[in-house]
């Protein structure tokens, strides 16, 4: 095959082109929960199916959320390492996942979330030591924050 | 689609050892994936921040993912131990791979 240096130029400017379209995507390939993922799966993916003790997470949310679409929460747990939190009656039920690293002070976080109906939610802290710890919380909604 | 612009609030100084608050907040639809356009009928696609990282001087504070579930203009706060003078650095990553940054300086005062 006579390569010429345009040739060249066009099949690496091309090979190029391909070998870079699919990185940005791969760089950042976030973790997208199928809509059909059951709250034991969802639970499982992150305890890996260990054992939970009750209580030692806390959340502080409003008892009434009148919209759905911003709903103040906080959650804490003391030393833990990761919390991730749950709305089982929304379509996604995983909500966000804090994690905590070595200049982290206090393990809590605060964020607004949007909850699709009045629901428990359900928080689970990873400690340290490999154990996890899980609370709830019930939360009244007046208008659901999803569609 | 409207400009992404995020603000931090943290104190200018903190003394060494102190636990400092630190909020953030950036603009941003967190467009879900769930809703239909209504003259349409289509799903609108996804299109949320589905990551956020504080470190400070390369040290990582805290990292959060995120899930549609997070309302629209996303706001956190979190605390951290202040280890001594330096450069709070904030990234969020978008599903699209863009990356939006900010950072904060906190001297020891």
């Amino acid at each position: 095959m006579n390569l010429t240096r345009r040739d060249t130029l066009k099949y690496s400017a091309g090979a190029a082109a391909a070998a870079m379209a699919p990185l940005p995507l791969a760089a950042n390939t976030p973790e997208i929960l199928a809509p059909s993922e059951t709250f034991d799966e969802a639970l499982a993916a992150f305890t890996g199916g260990a054992d939970m003790t009750e209580g030692g997470v806390d959340i502080i949310a409003p008892d009434i959320a009148e919209n759905g679409y911003i709903v103040p929460i906080e959650v804490s747990a003391d030393g833990a390492s990761a919390i991730v939190l749950f709305a089982p009656k929304n379509p996604l039920l995983r909500v966000v996942t804090f994690n905590f690293g070595p200049l982290s002070a206090v393990s809590s976080a605060k964020t607004r979330i949007r909850l699709a109906a009045s629901q428990e939610l359900v928080a689970v802290a990873k400690m340290p030591d490999g154990s996890f710890r899980t609370s709830k919380r019930a939360i009244e909604v007046t208008i659901g924050g999803c569609g | 689609m409207a400009r992404v612009k995020p603000r931090i609030k943290a104190p200018k100084k903190a003394a060494i050892g102190e636990v400092i608050t630190i909020k953030t907040l950036i603009s941003h639809p967190m467009e879900s994936g769930q809703r239909t356009d209504r003259n349409t009928g289509e799903i609108i696609p996804r299109k949320i921040i589905n990551k956020f990282v504080a470190s400070f001087e390369g040290e990582e504070v805290v990292t959060f993912d995120m899930d549609p579930a997070v309302s629209a203009n996303p706001f956190f706060q979190f605390d951290m131990t202040f280890p001594g003078a330096g450069t709070l650095k904030f990234t969020w990553t978008d599903d699209d791979g863009s990356i939006y940054e900010a950072e904060k300086k906190i001297e020891v005062g």
